[in-house]
């Protein structure tokens, strides 16, 4: 860039930097620049990921781009003042965005581009590596592409941790002549928001993802099936897909490849069940989500009855990069079993909340007081919800966990999608445990009984111990009644639900008033 | 029924029509009508199991499975609050009594003059910025009961 060049201000358009008034500074700043006679482009970014200083604002500088946050309406004057727009010091300046500490700290493979480029540029996404890993993929054999994807050890990252590379190998093996790759972009769990971070900032890595996808097994067709409650994504996917399709990325033939793929999205409903891949594929076709018995898998009979890879946002949006730099350097980052990076997700009652993509292994304690800085509201920190509300809470004593999917299933939890949600001492795990079931109840799909009716009568089971009525006669009911949901219910709905419940019961038993355990530990 | 007048059929008939021709048909349907009309008529069910050769069995279950196909129109404006664990973490429960006062409703409701509807909504995806609402499609973080005082103040004085 030349230095006559109109200085370049980013302001994310990520729809949680937007909900904390990045729209407004957005406007504010185009209106000072002008009343100052300045010229500047002002890029939409998408976020960094580092919530607690949202709304950022960056500027490109000779040495790179600075930042500045959290900036509201009323810092803008001064930020033009202090001359921002040659990176000058202000009071809320950051320095290099690029050597924000716990942003530096991070293995960025999966989000590389996002809060970096404008996420609806074509250029922007190919000038920052985007599409290598198609075109590699297209000088590949079919079984090629999946052996990369095999050596990368990518696990699912929705939550199941199923090895993607053998799920696509089973759909390859299909001789069906229609195959579907469906993103699910169903993103219920709360304290999770790192596909709605993809999708809004940097929407090319998902097409390009599922595209290879596609070319690896064999699909001409695609579904993203978007959860309503993103309508920031929905409008940034529908304009990625439409350039991706003018550019010949997507269409009758991916880059002139001589094989098709079209892109669609499919909008939910607001159930939480459409988040299991059978409940999805079910409302995709237009029905009830109710979930379907497995076996068939998907991956043989799917959508629409033909094989169908599912995968995750993540998962797939993971896939160019691996493809790009090697299964084998992907596989270099992890620990044990759980392979290459993890975008961790910290929220709740937490001083520094955001998302922190991290090679597997960091320990829950480091998540949360290094990257997070213990609670916001200064109280001591009483439990933590690790992967959803599927999830189990831990106490403080077992923060040392390694933030991987065998040591947190080893523990009595599960990793999910990688959100850890921070509660104070000011929460009661009964009323948790109370609202776990509630939520079950609320969102069952109602196929299997022991999760359409156990969650209610969960509830129940819980009030009652709550009150005090049978105290001690309703925790043993409540046990029977979790074994129950979990032996008999075939999702993870109905069959995690227990997991939350239960841990609450046996790290706070106090809260359910039962006498307190000393020294709760791992294992 | 009695809110019957309240709905356009050919509106709706035009949507049917316009998105029948694809796989899965009914879904990207109700959708689309709930967005138009900011419900699903329960009247207009037996015209779109017509349309698309399914019963009307089929149509209501869909309708009723899942959450954001309202059976009734909702007020002028919606308020709909997060209730998640992320946000219960950091003050959506007082929020919710805060907000139960100051509308004068209660969850699912829509006050007696139709100026408001309130709705409990689980996970905005707004986890890093608890507590998180919508105000009429607009995404709200870290959301005080005097932030959200300030949301309603400005929607009563329009």
């Amino acid at each position: 860039m030349s230095s006559t060049a109109a200085p370049t201000v980013y302001v994310p358009c990520d729809s949680s930097a937007l909900s904390l008034g990045a729209e407004a500074v957005a406007r504010a700043i185009t209106a000072e620049a002008a009343r100052r006679n300045l010229n500047l482009k002002l890029i939409r970014n998408g976020s960094r990921g580092l919530y607690w200083l949202e709304p950022m604002v960056e500027v490109a500088t000779p040495r790179g781009r600075v930042a500045y946050g959290p900036i509201t309406t009323g810092d803008v004057p001064s930020l033009f003042e202090t001359n921002f727009l040659a990176g000058h010091a202000h009071p809320f300046a950051l320095g290099p965005t690029e050597e924000i500490p716990l942003l530096k700290r991070q293995q960025r493979l999966t989000f590389a581009r996002v809060g970096v480029t404008d996420p609806v540029s074509l250029d922007d996404y190919l000038a920052h590596g985007g599409y290598r890993g198609l075109a590699r993929a297209l000088g590949m054999s079919s079984g090629e592409i999946v052996q990369e994807v095999t050596a990368s050890n990518l696990r699912g990252r929705g939550g199941a941790a199923f090895p993607a590379g053998i799920k696509w190998k089973t759909t390859l093996d299909q001789t069906s002549k229609q195959k579907y790759v469906v993103c699910n972009a169903d993103e219920g769990d709360s304290g999770t928001f790192s596909d709605r971070m993809i999708m809004e900032g940097d929407p090319f890595v998902l097409i390009e993802g599922m595209t290879i996808a596609a070319v690896a097994v064999g699909a001409s067709e695609g579904y993203i099936y978007l959860r309503s409650e993103y309508p920031d994504a929905l409008r940034t996917l529908t304009a990625a897909i439409d350039t991706a399709t003018r550019a010949g990325y997507l269409g009758a033939e991916v880059c002139g490849s001589g094989k098709p793929f079209h892109l669609e999205i499919r909008v939910g409903a607001g159930a939480y069940i459409c988040g299991e891949e059978t409940a999805m594929l079910e409302s995709i076709e237009g029905k009830r989500g109710v979930i379907r018995f497995k076996p068939p898998l998907p991956a043989i009979a799917g959508l629409f009855g033909q094989p169908t890879v599912v995968n995750n946002v993540i998962t797939l949006a993971s896939v160019p990069a691996i493809l790009n730099g090697g299964g084998k350097a992907y596989n270099e980052y992890g620990v044990g079993r759980s392979r290459g990076t993890i975008p961790l997700q910290l929220a709740g009652n937490v001083r520094r909340p955001g998302l922190f993509e991290l090679p597997f292994g960091l320990s829950l304690r480091d998540l949360i007081y290094d990257f997070g800085g213990g609670t916001a509201s200064g109280r001591p920190l009483r439990a933590v919800q690790v992967g959803g509300p599927l999830g189990a809470y831990f106490p403080d004593s077992m923060l040392d966990l390694a933030i991987d999917y065998e040591a947190i299933a080893g523990a009595g939890g599960l990793l999910g999608h990688g959100g850890v949600v921070v509660f104070d001492d000011t929460t009661d795990l009964a009323r948790m445990a109370r609202y776990a079931m509630e939520f079950c109840a609320l969102e069952s799909c109602g196929k299997c009984t022991p999760c359409r009716i156990g969650s209610t009568r969960g509830v129940e089971v819980i009030d009652r111990i709550i009150a005090n009525s049978e105290r001690s006669a309703n925790v043993e009911l409540l046990r029977d009644l979790c074994d129950t949901m979990t032996a008999g219910s075939l999702c993870a709905l109905g069959g995690l639900t227990p997991l939350p419940v239960l841990s609450a019961l046996k790290y706070f038993p106090q809260d359910f008033g039962l006498p307190s355990v000393k020294g709760a530990s791992i294992g | 029924m009695a809110l019957d007048h309240l709905w356009d059929r050919a509106a709706v008939l035009a949507i049917v029509n316009a998105l029948k021709h694809q796989p899965g048909a009914l879904m990207p349907i109700l959708r689309r009508i709930q967005d138009d009309l900011g419900w699903v008529p329960p009247a207009s069910m037996p015209l779109i199991a017509e349309e698309l050769n399914l019963s009307r069995a089929e149509v209501h279950g869909v309708v009723s499975f899942y959450h954001d196909f309202r059976h009734a129109p909702p007020g002028r404006n919606v308020v709909r609050l997060c209730r998640a664990e992320s946000c219960q973490a950091i003050g959506a429960a007082a929020l919710a009594d805060h907000a139960r006062k100051r509308l004068g409703i209660d969850f699912n409701v829509t006050s007696a003059d139709g100026a408001f509807s309130l709705e409990a909504v689980y996970c905005l995806g707004n986890c890093a910025c608890s507590p998180a609402a919508v105000i009429n499609g607009e995404l709200l973080g870290r959301v005080t009961p005097a932030r959200f005082d300030d949301a309603i103040a400005r929607l009563e004085r329009r």
